[in-house]
Order: structure tokens, then C-alpha cells, then sequence
């Protein structure tokens, strides 16, 4: 593995090695002193071409445990604003002695492209609406020290699939992994086609909920309110959301995931948000470890010693 | 007078493909015949060569004015002498669009000053291609142009695409439409379907171009005019376009190398290059449009030749500007998609989009008295596209093993390309 583009190209032997290594990580941080020289004297930069709070603090907070030194690009104080390229920039930060590039940018591809302009390793930190692989990460770690477990489950993933990078990336872990993967939404919002995806589709969330040993909700991107994807908000959370209602419905154990930034009373009602089988906050917590196993994996073969 | 004898090719004639030679006298053909007598002629090898008439591309951007860091009529027309031509036909999506009279005429008088292809420029349909109200027509049939679209967008309103195509009918202009209904399209990036879903694009139905096409063949029944449909993409259209036709109607259609050639599952790879609009439509599609072609339901091949700068190319797919390059990879890139001879080829590259854009001086077989444009090519010469002389080199076919080449051109009697090295 030299760079991590996309999720699909990590085979179940693949992804269950990272989880692994996840395991010890979460182990790590759970330690009085949260922190192993692994990657000491290793720099690695977060460009972030497009907004992020906890996908990016989240890299640096598991670099910073893993040792190593970090930068920080944002876009807005740069020379971005002057007219450079993504290229150049990209080129620019690895000749400033990074020895890994976390991208994340609003074009679909952009990481595939910084990953072939460079000679560093790649992490895309999520492109368009096409991948965010730490991010399946981070969800599958989560599900699987919950219920031990991924084969057999029943993963719903319900709201805007179509614009979603954390679906595109998260169904193909969890079916690479043997989850059983429904897709829930309005036709608008699902993919034009699924075809050779292994996975289900639906339109009703109440029949799917009480097979379902995870909910995973999507952020409803409430700006595209003016693409008419569908009517109105309170038609959204009379079909889609997780109201408190649905919540009682679900089977026991079941869990109750989303990415964030959460809208509440979308596709999230408040109760559902702060119950205890709620995982929103343990998946933030599994994101660092996640993200440890990915820079240690990308970097740790070059460590001395 | 100085006379050229290309020799020992096949030659397209009104009889069909023959074993001759081509004595050519001045600015016209003098002879076609087997074993013609060099008497002092600049012998030319032509053997396992096609011979026929100098290839017309009706769909290029130049980008003059206004893009020139693009390409310019210069570059543009050596990119087009290298690959065949002898005529091009440049769209008015330039800065600013040519909708006056003026304009038409700075494009074909750069291409003059060049000299290795007549340059014709279209004219758009609508003032500044904003679709509100029409061009200047007059002025631009009056300063020779007889080509009218908004290429890079379709003329949205029926009604004003009828009035346009009524007024040209009285003189003979045609409308060429890009169609593309813009609420289908939906600002998307490439075809919707297996690939746009996976990738998390936008797409483009195949419907976006049929719903235009089927409503333009519509007014064109409705008015009786020429109607021609731009670089054709779907299997859809290709329906319509054959009932059209079996129907009566004026109707004319193109298709690119690149439609010809490539699907959309070479989007995968989220490589710029293979970023056009139409985009690359699904296997069957390009098996429909091959078909059509080869059948004659598409009349003729246009490149639409797009360049764009490497540093514009060389973004994410999704940042990247629409289109390839064409010009120098056409006649391989057509010979590798569907199995024509001289005659096929020489009709759909030369004879009709001569027809199509009025170009009296070419798309003539060779004969007696004929122009003595003509282009040689040899359909089996092998080659890889690396060098280009388009200022572009936004190609699919880049570091791709082609074969079919043009060896010679020849420009009312002077070469502009002899033995693939241009002359000017």
C-alpha cells in the first residue's frame, strides 16, 4: 500500500490488517501518555482545499501521537487566492519536506491526481462525492468493537447516497467486510444506478428498520435545498429521519451512526443524538486511532530501527 | 507548368475505387488513369496509398480569437495539414463569438495568410451564443459563411431555432446543433450511468441529447430546412436520425473519433483527457454510432477538435474544461473504429462535409478538371501520436500505436504535407 485513494482498493485481508492495527492504536491512546515515537522526525501535511474540522484535526491529532511533526494548508490564507495551481501547491508542500500529503478536495479524482503529480504517500481525506476511505475506516472499527463483529450484520445507510462520499466509501467496506448493506432514500438521492454494487435498495426506512443492526444517517446537505432533490424538510423527516418514534422501533443492540456535523431534528432528532447507543462521539474517538494505522502503515516501513 | 503524377494508388472515382495514377496540372487534376506517362512529372509514390479528394473536417475550434494560448489558426492548421485536410470548418465559440460579419471574415482571412488549409468559419445562430435573438445571418452568409450554430451550447428555444432555420433556408445555410438539453445535462461531467454513479458525478443522460434532437427534427419537419446534428453520442439518436431520414427530411449528422472509439468506463480513471461533452457514452452506444456511420446514417466524421493548455488539463477531472484534440489522429482513430474503404472514407471525410458547409472548392473525386486538392493516405502505416503540431496536447490517443496516416496533401496543386512532412 504506498498511497490510500480509495477504499475499494483494499481487499477484506486488507481492511481487517488496518482494523487490527487500529485495535493496538486505540490501546495506545487509551494509555496515561497517549503517545509512541513511531514516527519521529516524519512531517506530515494536511491540505484541505475544502472546509473540515474533525477529518483534519483528526489527522493531526493522530500524527501528533504517532511522533510525527505536522503542517497545516488552508486554502484560505494561501496562495490559492493569488491563482496557483493544486499542482503546484501540492508540489510546493512536498518540496517543503513533507514525507506525507493528506488531501482533501471538493473534485472528485483530486486525490488520484496530487497522488500521481507526487513521490510522497497520498491519503485522500475525501473527494467530491467520490471517497473518503479513513472515514469507511473509522465506521467499520467502530461497528466491529461493538458488536465483535461485521460479517452477518445488517447496515443501513439511509439520506443522500447519491452526493456522498462517506456512502460511496463506507458500503463497499462494509460489504467487503460481509455486511449486508441497504441503501435507503428517495429516488433523487440514491444513485442513478447501483447496478454490480453489493448492496440493497429501498425507498422505505420503516421496513428496513427493524432488521437493521446499524442506522447510519447522512448529513442532509441542507443547500441543496434549491437542487429540488426533495420537497421540503419536514417531508424529508416524515420518510427519512430518525425521529424518536423510529428510534423505539429499532431491534435491540441496534446502533445509531452518522458522520457529522449532524442536523438536528433532520435527519437526527436530538433524543437520538444524545442516547447512549448513539455512536457519534466513539466514532470521532476511532477516527484518531484509525487514522494512526493509516500514516503508520503509509510511513512506518521507512521508521530506523 | 509544373505537373505532379501520383502514382500507383487507388484512386476514389465516381466508379468506384481503382488502381490508377493522378496526373495533376496546376490548380487542377489533368488525368486518372492506370500507367500514365510521367513525361517530366514530379513522380509521387502513391503505392498501397487511397487517393481522393482533400478531407474537410467540419468541426474544429481554433480558439482565435481570444484563446490563442490554446491554439491559433496557425497551429490549428498545421495540426490539420498534418492530419489530412485541406479544409476545416472553425466553430464561432471564440472571444468574442463570431455572430457578425467581421469576425467571419478575420477567421477566414487568417487562415489565408497560413495557407495550408481553407479556414471557413461558422457563424452562430444567436447573438454573443447568449440564445436570445439571432445573429447577424445576413452578414455572415455575406462574408461566407454557411455553417450556423452555438456549438458548446444547443439553441434552447424552439421558436427562435425556427426562425433561424426558416431564414436560412431561404438562402441555403444550414443550422448544426450541439444538443444538449440543459436541465438533463444538469451541469453533469460526463455519461450518467455505471461510472458517474460510482464516482460520485454528476451525469449526463443520453436522453439530453435525443430529448433536442428529436424536438429539432421536429421544427425541421415542421419548416422544411437542413437541419444537422453535431458529434452524435447515443444509440438513441442514431434512431431518430434513421427514421428522420427514411422520413425525407433535410437531416445531416456528424461523429467524432472519439465516439467512435472510447466508452465511458475510461472515466474510471478520472483521467482529464477523456473529460468531452457529449461524453464517452456506454459500449452499445459506440457500437450504434460506428454502425451509423458505417451504414451512412451519420453522413460524415467531424473531430471537434477542442485544445486546451496542458496546465488546464492538468487538474482533477472534475475542475478540467471539456474536450481532445482530433485533427492528426482522425483518419487512424476512424479506420480503427469501423472498416471502410477509400470510398467510405473519402465521402464521409471529404465529399459530405463539404456538402454539409457549401465548400464548392472541395469534395471532389478526382477527375478531369477537377481541383487538384487531394489527399494521399496510407491506411496501413503504423505510428504512435507523440508529436503534435496542434499547440495542444489534450489527445486520448497520445502514446497510443495508431495505423493510418495521410502521407501527402495537396492544396489546389501546391503540397501543404509530402511525405508527412508539412510544407509551407
Amino acid at each position: 500500500m504506498h498511497h490510500l485513494l480509495d477504499i475499494s482498493d483494499l481487499d477484506r485481508a486488507e481492511l481487517e490488517s488496518l482494523l487490527d492495527d487500529s485495535d493496538g492504536f486505540v490501546e495506545v491512546l487509551a494509555r496515561p501518555i497517549p503517545k509512541v515515537p513511531a514516527l519521529r522526525g516524519k512531517t506530515i501535511t494536511t491540505a484541505f482545499f475544502e472546509a473540515s474540522t474533525r477529518t483534519r484535526l483528526s489527522f493531526e491529532r493522530a500524527a501528533k501521537a504517532l511522533s510525527a511533526d505536522t503542517m497545516t494548508f488552508s486554502p484560505g490564507t494561501s496562495s490559492l487566492s493569488k491563482g496557483e495551481s493544486l499542482k503546484d501547491t501540492v508540489l510546493t508542500l512536498q518540496a517543503m519536506g513533507s514525507n506525507l500529503l493528506v488531501v482533501r478536495h471538493q473534485a472528485v479524482g483530486a486525490a488520484r491526481r496530487v497522488s500521481e503529480w507526487l513521490s510522497i504517500p497520498v491519503v485522500n481525506g475525501g473527494d467530491g462525492a467520490h471517497q473518503h476511505p479513513t472515514q469507511a475506516l473509522l465506521d467499520a472499527l467502530t461497528v466491529r468493537r461493538r458488536f465483535g463483529r461485521i460479517e452477518g450484520l445488517q447496515v443501513a445507510i439511509v439520506g443522500d447516497i447519491r452526493h456522498s462520499r462517506v456512502a460511496r466509501s463506507d458500503l463497499q467496506a462494509f460489504s467487503t467486510l460481509g455486511a449486508r448493506v441497504t441503501l435507503v432514500a428517495p429516488r433523487t438521492l440514491l444513485p442513478v444506478t447501483t447496478n454490480g454494487w453489493k448492496v440493497e435498495v429501498s425507498s422505505t426506512l420503516d421496513e428496513v428498520l427493524p432488521e437493521a443492526d446499524v442506522v447510519y444517517l447522512l448529513r442532509v446537505q441542507t443547500e441543496r435545498g434549491g437542487a429540488s432533490v426533495f420537497p421540503s424538510l419536514p417531508e424529508y423527516v416524515s420518510r427519512f429521519g430518525m425521529t424518536r418514534e423510529r428510534r423505539a422501533r429499532l431491534k435491540p443492540g441496534a446502533v445509531v451512526m452518522h458522520p457529522g456535523p449532524m442536523n438536528r431534528g433532520v435527519e437526527i432528532a436530538d433524543e437520538v443524538a444524545d442516547d447512549p447507543d448513539a455512536l457519534v462521539l466513539e466514532q470521532v474517538s476511532m477516527g484518531v486511532a484509525v487514522r494512526m494505522a493509516v500514516l503508520f502503515r503509509l510511513l512506518g516501513g521507512e521508521i530506523d530501527g | 507548368m509544373a505537373e505532379i503524377l501520383l502514382a500507383g494508388g487507388l484512386v476514389a472515382t465516381p466508379r468506384g475505387a481503382v488502381a490508377a495514377d493522378v496526373r495533376l496540372a496546376g490548380e487542377t487534376v489533368a488525368e486518372v488513369g492506370p500507367g500514365l506517362d510521367p513525361n517530366g512529372a514530379d513522380v509521387v509514390d502513391c503505392t498501397g496509398c487511397w487517393v481522393g479528394p482533400g478531407l474537410v473536417d467540419p468541426h474544429v475550434h481554433l480558439r482565435e480569437p481570444g484563446q490563442e494560448w490554446k491554439e491559433d489558426i496557425e497551429s490549428g492548421s498545421q495540426a490539420a495539414a498534418a492530419g489530412g485536410f485541406t479544409a476545416v470548418v472553425a466553430m464561432p465559440n471564440t472571444d468574442p463569438p463570431i455572430d457578425a460579419g467581421h469576425l467571419a471574415r478575420f477567421v477566414a482571412e487568417r487562415g489565408r495568410q497560413v495557407g495550408l488549409v481553407d479556414v471557413f468559419s461558422a457563424g452562430c445562430v444567436t447573438t454573443g451564443r447568449a440564445g436570445q435573438r439571432l445573429a447577424h445571418l445576413d452578414e455572415l452568409w455575406a462574408a461566407g459563411v454557411r455553417l450556423f450554430t452555438d456549438d458548446g451550447d444547443s439553441v434552447a428555444d424552439a421558436g427562435l431555432l425556427r426562425r433561424a432555420m426558416e431564414y436560412l433556408s431561404d438562402m441555403g445555410g444550414v443550422v448544426a446543433q450541439h444538443a444538449e438539453d440543459r436541465g438533463l445535462a444538469g451541469g453533469g461531467q460526463l455519461h450518467e450511468g455505471e461510472v458517474s454513479s460510482l464516482l460520485g458525478l454528476t451525469g449526463i443522460p443520453a436522453e439530453a441529447e435525443e430529448v433536442v434532437v428529436a424536438r429539432d427534427l421536429a421544427v425541421a419537419r415542421l419548416t422544411g430546412a437542413r437541419y444537422h446534428v453535431q458529434h452524435v453520442s447515443t444509440a438513441g439518436t442514431v434512431a431518430l436520425l434513421r427514421a428522420a431520414k427514411s422520413e425525407g427530411l433535410a437531416v445531416t449528422a456528424e461523429a467524432t473519433p472519439h465516439h467512435l472509439s472510447f466508452d465511458h468506463r475510461e472515466v474510471l480513471s478520472t483521467n482529464p483527457v477523456f473529460k468531452m461533452y457529449p461524453p464517452l457514452r456506454r459500449p452499445e452506444d459506440v457500437a450504434a454510432v460506428r454502425a451509423a456511420l458505417a451504414d451512412g446514417t451519420i453522413d460524415m466524421v467531424g473531430t471537434d477538435h477542442a485544445p486546451h493548455a496542458a496546465h488546464e488539463k492538468d487538474v482533477p477531472f472534475e475542475d478540467a474544461p471539456r474536450g481532445v484534440i482530433g485533427l492528426e489522429t482522425a483518419v487512424a482513430a476512424v479506420l480503427g473504429a469501423v472498416a471502410l474503404g477509400p470510398a467510405g472514407v473519402f465521402t464521409r471525410f471529404a465529399l459530405a462535409p463539404a456538402r454539409l458547409a457549401g465548400l464548392g472548392a472541395h469534395g471532389h473525386l478526382p477527375g478531369p478538371g477537377s481541383p487538384a486538392t487531394i489527399t494521399v493516405i496510407d491506411p496501413t502505416r503504423e505510428w504512435v501520436a507523440e508529436h503534435f503540431r496542434s499547440r495542444s496536447t489534450n489527445s486520448p490517443w497520445r502514446g497510443k500505436r495508431l495505423m493510418g496516416r495521410a502521407r501527402h496533401v495537396l492544396l489546389r496543386g501546391r503540397f501543404t504535407l509530402r511525405d508527412e512532412e508539412l510544407r509551407w
